[in-house]
Formats: C-alpha cells, structure tokens, sequence
C-alpha cells in the first residue's frame, strides 16, 4: 500500500490552502528554474525514463508524446493544451487537482511547454466546472505575480502565458481535436487524423494536448526522479494514479494510489467496502462509462492497470471506478450509459449519429424485454458493424458497454425478455 | 419573457470581453465566442434574472468578433450550457448519468418536481423561480447524486435536501455548495483514511 510520503496530490480533499503559500510547504515550485536548465531533452527522456502513462483513459507514454513535438520552432509557435474537460462519467480527479492542489497543474504546465518550446499554453476546463476554473485562475494569477510564469518566467530566461479558456457543455470537446476545434471557436467535432496534432493543432500550428493529471504529476516526476516514480507500480504501468470510487460503496471517493493496486483491495481499504459486503457485488465498471465492465469473478482477483485490465479485454481508462451492487438493475445501467453517448454524440459520422440512438433505442426496449431474444446478437452485431467506423472513438466507447453487458450478463437478458413475454400472454391464457 | 430587440454588452461585461479576446492570438478572436456567449448570458441573467441567450445577443457576439452569425448559432446551439430560450431564476441541473443514477438521482429528479411543481425536464415553474433540465455526468461522481443550480453543485443529494435547499433558495438564502452531508470534499465520510500524515499549517 501506498504511503503518503510517496502521494503527489497531498492536498486532495482541500484540507490545506491551494494558494501558493500552501503549495510551496507542499513542495511546489521549488527548484523549477533548476529543473527549466537541465534542458528540453534531459527533462523529456527523464519523463520517458518515468513510465508515465497518460492519465486521461488512452495510457500512451507522455514522454514520447512530447517527443513528437518539431525539435525546432519553425515558423509556426508550438502550443501546450491542457484537457481539463473531464467528462467520463465515473471520473472526478481532474476536478480536486484543479481546486485543491491547482499550483501543480500551472507548475506543470510551464515545464511541459518548457520542453516542448511553447511559450503559450491553454487549459480547456469544461465549463460545468466554474468554481474550479475560479480556483485554477487564481493560482494562474498568483504565479504570474510572483514571476513563476510569464516573461522570464522563474528567471529561466524562457517567456511562457498560461490561459484558462472554459469550454460550454460538450462532452466530445474531451477528444484531443474536438477540444482544439472547440478552442478556436467552433462547434467540437472531431478532426480527422492525420494529421496529428503534434503536426497541426491549435490554429495549424504544433500542438500537444495532454490530461490535467498527467501534466499535475511531472514537477513531482523531475524532482524525485524517474527512479522513484517508476519503482511504485508494476513494471509497464508505472508510478501512482488517483482513483474514483462511485456508486455501490459505503465511502464513496477519491484516492491518490500505486497502479496495480487489487481492485478488491482499493475498495475495501478507501470506499468502506462494497454495500452489504463483497458477495453483494454485481459488477464494477473500473475506468470510466467508456470501458466494459467486469463481472463478480473477475473482480474478485483483477489488479487495477493498464495491461491486466486490457487482459481481461476492459481497460483502466480514467480510473473512475463504477460499483454496482446486486440491487443494480445492470441492464439499465448500461442503458442510461447508451442515453449519454447518444446525447453527447457530435453528429458528425453516420455510424455515431444514427448508430447510438438505435443502440439507445434497443437498449430501453431491453430494459423492459420488450424484444426478441434473437435481437440480443444483432445489437452485439450492430456495436461491432460501428466501433472502429468513425472519425473519433465516441462510438466504440457508446458500443463498449454493450458489448460488456451482453458478455457477462445475457442470461439476464434473456429472463427479461421471456418475463416480458410471458406477462403479455396472460390475459390471453386468462381467457 | 419575450424576445428583446437590442443587446449590447454594458460596462461590467464589456471589461470581461477585452480580457476574454486578449488571451487569443491577433486574428483568432473567433476563439472568444464561448466566453463572450457566457458573457453575454451572465449580463441577461444578471439585468432580467434569466440567464439566457437571444438572437440579438448572439448577433452582437458575431460582430464584436467579425464572425457570420449563423457561425454563433451553431456554437450556441451545439453547446449545452447556452441557454437559447429564456430559463428561471434557478436553473435546477439534474445529473442523470449512471453514476448518480445508480446512488439516487431518480429521487433527486423527483424531489425537484414535487418542490417546484414542474412536471417535465425542460420546463419552468409557474412562479418562474426554478427551470428543470437533466444534465449529464457533471464529474463530481464520488459525490453523487449531484444537483447544480445555476454554478454551483450541490453534492450528496436526498429527496429532503432536495427540499430544504429549495427552499432556501426562494427565501434568497445561497446556501454554501458541495457536500451536503458535511464531509470533507472528495474524502470518505467520516473522514479521510490517506494524507493524515500531512503536517496542517
């Protein structure tokens, strides 16, 4: 178990002042100018050495991803943005870095755009967020008046503005392109790639877009060393990642923990344990609505990190741990979860426009068994026929759940619908 | 409410619109057109107490950032948060995803309709206090079920919270946001089981 000397986000429930007063006793800030002069590629391969995942649902490597950037500012200027449009339902970390420990993101945000030579960087918070953008712009505020960022920011030599743009309700606005869309202005859809963003992004220029939580954990990353941070984990899932425990527990909430923690173990030591205990457990949905979910068996053992829940053909996501215990009518869990993706699809793609709403549509029909049994694997053909067919990844995170539900639980279905059947037919035998 | 002839941005708003264009490099202003909508919402909900957007307000945002209106339209209408018919002195933000579904937000929703005696998602009280929508994951879900009305989240929701802050609120209180059964953030309840080791200052 984790230890609180190796926690990053020491200020999570906002016990102590967010301020800058407060983040410096926490560590913050100090020795960033020594950090900025190790240089670009010392402090990259140092975050490559790491084995830091991104910590926004895909896991790709943040030290590469930095690496795409030009070497070289040519004519266009590099940008840094920083996607704070947390949105997966079941993830909520975002959010306490944001209003409690804000310093490590603006922290962060000059380094990362340090190594990546962007002078300007952009946080987009979704705009549900109002308070914590409030929070975060005062920590912005507070860091430019004490010289840590803009012109020579903490007298490195380097000039670096930091923006908190509020984004306006769109849950696709989490997806790297839609967010750059959106931040210029328009409606957030999606843009093909390639090109990457690290090619063409914001205004066309060389961009890297990375979760808040990735870009929070760096300082701390550079100050202890990637020995440190790579040692904590498992080998490949590297260092601690902060988890969302929601639903079915005694306690729901957040906790800062290593990867590869036993699921079973995150629960029962931080959320209180499942309601009516572990055997009252149905299933856990362990990163985020876009993920399948787990049955009881499976998480009964399951390690919770990238590679052994892609094993078990789930994944981590975000980390936003959903509990269901057997009280869950899980057929309209998962439905509710269709109703999300189709409101939030762009409408850009065919196969996202029409193909959520029919899931969505079979979906409550489900619920109620008002259905065929032998509509059970067309809708499990359907999610096949339209994951992988569009531009962004909306719609396999829409077909995902599905997918999840009719693996584990189809015999559920099946009852349902032969309930349902049965119950229609008995004015008829009645007569 | 009917729908105002004239918008143009007063002195208070005017002053959050140069900020708001000035973190935009020179030519991308178009980038502004989310603030400047808040903007521009914000100043309708602050002068006539509903917080919503019409045309003329959208048509100024297009000229003052030398965009084609129907450009704004599309914004405003794709985003959730842009009001474009008029809403109530509280907009009461229902979160109905899985994660609030799944610790109550079905009680939450209905504790809100008997309070207000709305009878659908999208309508506004007869005494135009309190307009009801259902939202989506609003991502305070360890804090579930959620209520936002208007910025501000209401967490830990039940049916009698549901109504003593309703209450409140018409009787012009603004009762403190966050949890509602008193604990600590995002931390369990009845206290936090890491970071105990963190000297408090």
């Amino acid at each position: 178990m984790l230890g609180d000397q190796d926690r990053i986000f020491t200020n999570l429930y906002g016990l102590h002042d967010p301020g800058l007063g407060g983040a410096r006793r926490r560590g913050d800030w100090d020795g960033t100018a020594a950090i900025l002069a190790r240089g670009h590629d010392a402090i990259i391969d140092e975050m490559k050495a790491s084995g830091l995942r991104g910590r926004g649902g895909a896991g790709f490597p943040t030290g590469m991803k930095w690496s795409f950037m030009p070497k070289t500012v040519g004519e266009r200027p590099h940008y840094l943005v920083v996607n704070a449009d947390e949105s997966e339902p079941g993830t909520c970390k975002d959010r306490d870095i944001m209003r409690h420990d804000p310093h490590k993101l603006v922290e962060g945000c000059l380094i990362a755009s340090f190594a990546m030579s962007a002078h300007v960087c952009y946080i987009y918070i979704r705009g549900e967020f109002f308070n914590e953008a409030i929070a975060l712009q005062k920590a912005v505020d507070e860091a430019y008046a004490a010289g840590l960022i803009g012109k020579n920011a903490c007298g490195s030599g380097f000039d670096f503005d930091l923006y908190v743009h509020r984004g306006a309700g769109a849950y696709i606005c989490g997806e790297e392109t839609a967010l750059i869309e959106s931040l210029e202005g328009k409606k957030g859809m999606p843009r093909l790639k390639p090109p990457f963003p690290a090619a063409v992004g914001l205004y066309g220029c060389p961009t890297t877009v990375n979760n808040v939580e990735s870009i929070a954990v760096a300082p701390t990353i550079l100050r202890r060393g990637a020995v440190w941070f790579s040692t904590l984990g498992r080998p490949k899932n590297a260092g601690t990642k902060l988890f969302c425990i929601s639903g079915h527990v005694n306690k729901p909430c957040n906790v800062e923990e290593e990867l590869g923690i036993p699921l079973r173990e995150l629960i029962d030591t931080y959320a209180g344990g499942v309601r009516g205990g572990w055997d009252n457990l149905l299933a856990i949905i362990p990163g985020g609505s876009s993920v399948p979910l787990l049955n009881k068996a499976t998480c009964d053992t399951i390690l919770m990190d990238f590679d052994s829940l892609r094993d078990v053909k789930s994944g981590l996501g975000t980390a936003g741990v959903i509990v269901m215990d057997k009280s869950t009518d899980v057929i309209k869990a998962i439905a509710r979860l269709s109703k999300f993706y189709k409101h939030e699809s762009c409408g850009q793609c065919t196969p996202c426009r029409e193909g959520t709403g029919w899931m969505q549509r079979v979906m409550d029909r489900m619920v109620v068994g008002r259905a065929e049994i032998a509509e059970i694997d067309v809708l499990e053909k359907v999610t096949r026929q339209i994951e992988g067919h569009t531009i962004c990844a909306l719609v396999d995170a829409a077909a995902w759940p599905i997918q999840g539900l009719i693996k584990n639980f189809r015999p559920l279905m099946e009852e349902r619908i032969a309930a349902y059947k049965a119950q229609k037919s008995l004015p008829m035998a009645a007569e | 409410m009917t729908e105002p002839t004239a918008f143009s941005f007063d002195a208070e708003s005017q002053a959050l619109v140069d900020g708001a264009i000035a973190k935009y490099p020179p030519g991308k202003q178009a980038s502004a057109v989310l603030p400047l909508l808040d903007i521009a919402q914000r100043q309708i909900g602050r002068l006539t107490g509903s917080a919503w957007l019409p045309t003329v307000a959208m048509d100024e945002v297009g000229r003052v950032l030398d965009m084609p209106n129907i450009r704004v339209y599309e914004v405003a209408t794709f985003y959730l948060m842009f009001n474009i018919k008029p809403v109530g002195h509280f907009h009461l933000q229902v979160c109905g995803t899985t994660p609030c579904w799944l610790r109550g937000s079905d009680e939450v929703a209905r504790a809100c309709r008997e309070f207000t005696g709305i009878k659908g998602y999208g309508e506004t009280s007869a005494d135009g206090y309190f307009t009801l929508s259902e939202v989506e994951c609003l991502g305070a879900c360890v804090n579930a079920p959620v209520l936002q009305v208007n910025d501000d989240y209401y967490e830990d929701m039940n049916a009698p919270r549901v109504a003593e802050l309703l209450t409140a609120l018409k009787r012009g209180e603004h009762p403190l946001r966050g949890p509602m059964n008193g604990r600590q953030n995002s931390a369990p309840e009845g206290g936090p089981a890491t970071l105990l080791t963190i000297p408090a200052e």
